[in-house]
C-alpha cells in the first residue's frame, strides 16, 4: 500500500512543541554575594511549554526592582484615580469611558512652573514618578546583566526607548518653555496628541527623521519575520541554539546563511544578524526622538521645510487654483 | 566565484518546483531557478515601465517622482497608458515579481532541506500589498483608490486616506496593528540584545550559555521564553502586525465609511451602562 505523503502539513512545522521533557527545576547560575536571594518557587505551566519554556519563576526582586515597582505603581495609581475623579468616582463610567479618559498636562499659561495639583500638578508629579521608575528599571536591566557576567546590550536598547519617552515628555517641553506641550496619560488622548503635533507642524510625514524612524520600525518587523522564520526553518539542525552556532558554526547556520545568500546575494552570520536586529530596533526610537525634538524648537512646518529642500512632489492641476484666504488678509 | 568557504558542498541539484534541471544553477551568489527567470522578467519590465512613466513626468528628482493610478472615473477598467495604465502594468509586474520571489525562496528552501517558514512569512507582506493595491480598490470599485508609486507621494496618500476617516488612530484594527508593530520592535531589541550579551560578555569573562540567557530574563521579569520560543514569538508578532495592518485598511471604506472615532459608539452606548 503506497504511503500518501501530503505536500504540506500544519504539523511538524516547528510551531508547537509536542513533547516536553521535564526535569528538576533550577534557579540558574548563582548570583554573586551582595545580591538578594531569588524569590518564588519555580513551577511549570505545560501549555506555555508548547510555545516556549514551561518554567515560570523564580524572579529577582532586588532593591532597584522594588523601588522601580514602587514608583511605577504610585504613578499608575495617580493616573487611575485622576481618571476616576474625572467621571465623578463612578466605577461603571470609569470602565465605560476608560479609553477616552486622561491625566492631562497643565494648560500653556503655567509655562514650566509647578501648577496646582488639579491643573496639571498631578500630571507633573506622575511624570516625575514614572520617569524615576523607568530609570530604576534601566539600572536593574544593567545590573542583572552585570551580575551574571553578561554584556549590557539589553540595557542600552532600553535606554533608546527611554530617550524617546523623555524627548516627548521632558526635553522638548522644556525647549518649548511649557509642560503643556507634553503628552497626556490616556489611551485615545495620547493618540490625539500625535495627531495634533502633526497638524500643528505641517505634517510629520515630511519630517525626514520621522520617515527614517518608520524605516527602522517596519524594518524591525521585516527583520524579526525573516530571522524568526529562518531559525524555525533550520530547527531540525538545532538552529535555535544560537550561542553554540556562533562559537562553532554548524549546518544550521550554514544553511540559514546560504538561504539568504542565494535569495538576495548577501547574508549575515549567526552573530551579526543579532547586530542587525539590535541596531534596527534601537534606531527606531533613537531617530524618532531626534525627529520629535526638532519639531517646534527647530522646524515650524515640515511641509515647508521639505519644499525648501526640494522633496515635495507636484501633482497635476486638476481643480481650479484657490488662494489661501489667509494670504488675502481675510479676518478669521 | 562568490562562494563562502563552506558553500560548495551545498550546491546540489534538486528542490525545484518547475523546470527540473533547466534553470537549476547560480549566477554569482544568486540562485536562479525557473522563478528567478520570472522574477527577472517582471522586475525588468516593471522597472522599465517605472522609468518610462517617470520620463513622461515633470521630474527625475528621486523624492518627487510619482506614478499615479488611474482616475476614479475609470473604475476597474484598463486605463490609457499615460493616464494610469502604466501604473496598472507596474502593479501587475510587482505582484508577479513578489510571487516569483516567494516561489524562488520555496525552491531554495527545498534545496537546502529547510522548512518553508520564510516564504510563508513573505506571503503576508505580499498579501498586505495586494490588499492595498488590488483587494481594497476592487471592493471600492476603482483602481484610483490605490496608492501612487512615489517616495513622498505615497505618504501623501496615507495622510489623505487617513483623514477621510477623520482620525485614523481610532480604527481598532489599526490600534492592534500599531501595538503589534511596537511589540515586535521591543521583542527584537530584547532578543538581539540578549544573544549579543551572551557572546560579548563583560570584559575578561567567558562566552555565556543559554542557561545564563534564561536566568537573566527569569531574574528580570520572572519568565524566559527560551531560544526556540523567542523565534516563534517574534515571527508570530511580526506576521500578526502585518495581518492587522492589512485588515485595518481593508475595512476602511468597504466595511466602515464614517469617521473611526464614531465606530466606538457601540461600546459607549451599550445598554449595560444605562
Amino acid at each position: 500500500m503506497a504511503q500518501f505523503k501530503p505536500l504540506f502539513s500544519l504539523e511538524n512545522q516547528n510551531l508547537l512543541t509536542a513533547v516536553q521533557p521535564v526535569g528538576p527545576l533550577h534557579d540558574g547560575p548563582a548570583l554573586p554575594s551582595g545580591d538578594w536571594r531569588r524569590s518564588g518557587k519555580p513551577f511549570l505551566f505545560h501549555l506555555l511549554g508548547r510555545i516556549g519554556n514551561a518554567q515560570i519563576g523564580p524572579i529577582y526582586l532586588g532593591g532597584l526592582g522594588l523601588a522601580s515597582l514602587l514608583f511605577g505603581t504610585l504613578a499608575f495609581n495617580i493616573i487611575g484615580f485622576n481618571m476616576l475623579a474625572s467621571v465623578d468616582w463612578s466605577p461603571m463610567q470609569l470602565i465605560r469611558q476608560l479609553f477616552w479618559l486622561a491625566l492631562e498636562p497643565p494648560p500653556p499659561s503655567f509655562g514650566l512652573s509647578i501648577p496646582p495639583l488639579a491643573q496639571g500638578g498631578w500630571w507633573l508629579l506622575t511624570g516625575f514618578l514614572l520617569t524615576t521608575s523607568l530609570l530604576l528599571w534601566f539600572a536593574r536591566t544593567y545590573r542583572r546583566a552585570r551580575q551574571l557576567g553578561l554584556g549590557t546590550h539589553v540595557a542600552w536598547a532600553f535606554l533608546a526607548a527611554i530617550w524617546l519617552y523623555l524627548v516627548c515628555g521632558f526635553f522638548r517641553p522644556i525647549m518649548m518653555g511649557s509642560w503643556s506641550e507634553s503628552v497626556p496619560f490616556g489611551i485615545f488622548p495620547h493618540l490625539d496628541w500625535v495627531s495634533a503635533i502633526s497638524l500643528r507642524y505641517g505634517n510629520l510625514f515630511y519630517n525626514p527623521f520621522h520617515a527614517l524612524s518608520i524605516v527602522f520600525l517596519y524594518g524591525s518587523v521585516l527583520l524579526f519575520a525573516m530571522h524568526g522564520a529562518t531559525i524555525l526553518a533550520v530547527g531540525r539542525y538545532g538552529g535555535e541554539r544560537e550561542i553554540e552556532q556562533i562559537v562553532d558554526r554548524g549546518t544550521a547556520s550554514e544553511r540559514a546563511a546560504l538561504f539568504w545568500r542565494w535569495t538576495m546575494g548577501f547574508n549575515a552570520s549567526m552573530e551579526s544578524i543579532h547586530r542587525w536586529a539590535w541596531w534596527f530596533a534601537v534606531l527606531c526610537p533613537l531617530v524618532g526622538g531626534i525627529g520629535i525634538l526638532l519639531t517646534g524648537p527647530v522646524v515650524d512646518n515640515w511641509y515647508l521645510w521639505s519644499q525648501k529642500h526640494h522633496v515635495v512632489p507636484s501633482y497635476p492641476q486638476v481643480y481650479p487654483i484657490s488662494i489661501d484666504p489667509a494670504l488675502l488678509g481675510a479676518r478669521p | 566565484m562568490a562562494m563562502l568557504s563552506f558553500e560548495r558542498k551545498y550546491r546540489v541539484r534538486g528542490g525545484t518546483l518547475i523546470g527540473g534541471d533547466l534553470f537549476d544553477f547560480w549566477v554569482g551568489p544568486f540562485y536562479v531557478g525557473f522563478f528567478g527567470v520570472t522574477t527577472a522578467f517582471f522586475s525588468l519590465l516593471g522597472t522599465a515601465m517605472i522609468l518610462w512613466s517617470a520620463a513622461m513626468g515633470p521630474t527625475w528628482n528621486l523624492w518627487q517622482i510619482s506614478i499615479a493610478p488611474p482616475d476614479l472615473s475609470y473604475g476597474l477598467s484598463m486605463a490609457p497608458l499615460m493616464e494610469g495604465g502604466l501604473w496598472q502594468i507596474i502593479t501587475v509586474c510587482a505582484l508577479g515579481a513578489f510571487c516569483s520571489w516567494a516561489l524562488r525562496e520555496v525552491e531554495i528552501c527545498r534545496k537546502l532541506g529547510m522548512g518553508l517558514h520564510v516564504p510563508f512569512a513573505f506571503a503576508f507582506a505580499i498579501l498586505a500589498y495586494a490588499t492595498l493595491q488590488v483587494i481594497r480598490p476592487v471592493l471600492l470599485g476603482a483602481w484610483g483608490h490605490a496608492f501612487p508609486y512615489g517616495i513622498y507621494s505615497h505618504l501623501d496618500w496615507v495622510s489623505n486616506v487617513a483623514y477621510q476617516y477623520l482620525h485614523f488612530h481610532y480604527n481598532p484594527a489599526h490600534m492592534i496593528a500599531a501595538s503589534l508593530f511596537f511589540a515586535t520592535v521591543l521583542a527584537l531589541s530584547m532578543h538581539g540584545g540578549l544573544v549579543l550579551s551572551s557572546v560579548n560578555p563583560k570584559k575578561g569573562e567567558v562566552v555565556k550559555t543559554p542557561e545564563h540567557e534564561d536566568t537573566f530574563f527569569r531574574d528580570f521579569i520572572g519568565y524566559s521564553v527560551g531560544t526556540l520560543g523567542i523565534h516563534r514569538v517574534g515571527l508570530f508578532l511580526a506576521l500578526s502586525a502585518v495581518w492587522f495592518a492589512a485588515l485595518c485598511i481593508v475595512i476602511s471604506g468597504p466595511f466602515w465609511t464614517r469617521g473611526w472615532p464614531e465606530w466606538w459608539g457601540w461600546w459607549l452606548n451599550l445598554p449595560i451602562w444605562m
